[in-house]
């Protein structure tokens, strides 16, 4: 069992998902993040006042996977969310000790 | 009495009046959006507040004795004692009934106090704001529209105010300079960014205002003629100038033609045409609403310079703009425009009487809203305090003075 977790520009998050959904990954958690990398913020002007904001608005995308089906969904997110540009986010994958789906109290795989 | 100068000045109020609502969004967009609410709150309470005492005591301390010359007017007209359906004594030349007239002043008396509220955005308590809107439109506006408005020391000496130049926007940036010197900077400011919640709203408010100030310049024309007309077209083209002149400075400065520089530029060009309105014709208006744009945004930076917290830029746009439109009475007023105009402007050829007689009731006006309203500040921060706890300015004005949230769509109680 793995966490697949995916950074990326808010933009992008449509064509993501629809290409997971494509590739038969059934559900995931979508949540609006800010933070930099290598891309840096911006500077905005309030009647000659400027305010440099740090943190550029993302996507973030988690999704609980069978091991299997980890290299297919790290392609799918990579070829949906690529524009050649700085920015485009990344992509991680961690160990998940345990899974339980609440209403059914299935385990493993099978809560996925 | 007129039907058609009585069905105008009736429009006249409503449009006047709906610069208030306007005004609140106008500066509830730029503050952060824990203190929106409290914003609109405190433009709204205005409306309730100010318009009731004027009809027990404002009117007749600005209106009484109308023509007495004086400093302010007497007590005639104690909670609208004999304003009625007909004429208005003291003014048979009116051609409207005299409560229509009361009406009609009483929507300037509610957005001039609520014009302060920009500057002492974010950390005034609601409770010393309703006290001190209340005394200062008894003690500071009242007078002071008695001097310009009603035939006071001001109109008998020359000095010319077509809607309130030194009425509203002189008296306002003035009493909002004094009031922010005693309540302080907010938390964090300027290093803290604050930046606007949501400048959508302050488009909105912009062009509520813009629509709103038809009726307060060509209404103050005081009947459908042609100086109405003529003040309509003044304060459309120095409003549109204005938004032209504060973006090129803008643009130049800062690289950005910006939405917020759009709307304070067209605000500036409409403060400034104020008191020129019913009095200049011509292209003046688009020079005095171009200039006036251009230095206003040169005029916000000043806070920074000098640390004052102005928030929103009551001084920069309404007392720097007031000033320039006060002065530029006296560089443009032209007497084939209003018959008024006994000695024209300087650029029209009638020396330097006018401008001398705008200077000084610029500098009078300024100098007793600036201590009057500094003194009432004082005695109230002494006695109740002005100001919300550090605590309650960092939770924000919705919650911490109104028990209310402006935005729950997100919350847990979406």
């Amino acid at each position: 069992m793995k966490l697949v977790t995916a950074i990326v520009k808010p933009f992008k998050l449509d064509e993501v998902k629809e290409a997971l959904k494509d590739a038969g990954i059934n559900g995931m958690t979508v949540s609006e993040v800010q933070g930099f990398g290598r891309q840096r913020g911006h500077t905005e002007v309030y009647r000659g006042a400027e305010y440099t904001v740090d943190f550029v608005p993302k996507m973030r995308i988690e999704m609980l996977a069978d091991d299997a089906d980890v290299d297919r969904i790290i392609d799918t997110v990579v070829a949906a969310a690529r524009t050649d540009k700085i920015g485009d986010g990344k992509i991680w994958v961690t160990d998940v000790d345990r899974t339980m789906r609440i209403r059914t109290g299935e385990m493993g795989p099978d809560a996925i | 009495m007129d039907t058609g100068d009585t069905a105008w000045m009736l429009m006249s109020t409503a449009l006047v009046l709906f610069m208030t609502p306007g005004l609140a969004f106008f500066y509830a967009g730029m503050v952060r959006s824990k203190h929106a609410l409290g914003m609109l709150a405190q433009n709204f309470f205005a409306v309730g507040l100010i318009a009731v005492l004027w009809a027990l005591i404002g009117f007749t301390i600005a209106f009484g004795g109308t023509g007495n010359g004086g400093f302010f007017g007497n007590f005639d007209f104690l909670g609208l004692k004999g304003i009625g359906q007909g004429t208005f004594t003291g003014w048979e030349t009116l051609t409207i009934p005299a409560i229509l007239f009361a009406a009609y002043q009483m929507t300037f008396a509610v957005i001039t106090p609520a014009l302060i509220t920009g500057a002492t955005a974010d950390r005034m308590k609601f409770s010393a704001y309703a006290v001190f809107i209340g005394l200062w439109l008894v003690l500071v506006y009242s007078p002071v529209a008695h001097w310009a408005f009603a035939g006071g020391w001001i109109a008998k000496m020359g000095a010319l105010d077509f809607a309130g130049g030194t009425v509203v926007h002189i008296n306002a940036g003035a009493a909002a300079l004094a009031v922010i010197l005693v309540l302080g900077k907010r938390r964090g400011w300027p290093h803290e960014p604050m930046p606007p919640h949501s400048l959508p709203l302050t488009l909105l408010g912009t062009g509520i205002l813009w629509f709103g100030w038809f009726g307060f310049n060509a209404g103050s024309a005081l009947a459908a003629n042609g100086i109405a007309a003529q003040a309509l077209m003044n304060t459309f083209l120095a409003a549109s100038a204005g938004m032209l002149g504060w973006l090129l400075v803008e643009r130049m400065k800062s690289g950005h033609a910006t939405t917020l520089g759009a709307a304070s530029g067209a605000v500036a060009g409409l403060v400034a045409i104020t008191p020129c309105a019913g009095f200049v014709g011509g292209l003046s208006p688009i020079l005095i609403g171009f200039i006036t744009g251009g230095l206003c945004m040169l005029a916000v930076s000043l806070k920074y310079k000098f640390g004052y917290d102005d928030s929103l830029d009551v001084i920069g746009v309404h007392l720097v703009g007031g000033i320039l439109g006060s002065l530029m009475v006296g560089l443009f007023a032209d007497s084939a425009v209003n018959e008024l105009v006994a000695s024209e402007g300087l650029l029209i050829g009638g020396g330097a009487g006018l401008l001398i007689d705008q200077l000084v009731a610029t500098v009078a006006t300024l100098a007793f809203s600036f201590v009057a309203s500094f003194v009432i500040a004082k005695v109230l921060d002494v006695t109740m305090g002005l100001r919300i706890t550090s605590e309650q300015e960092d939770e924000g004005l919705d919650v911490s003075q109104h028990a209310e949230t402006a935005y729950a769509l997100a919350g847990r109680m979406g």
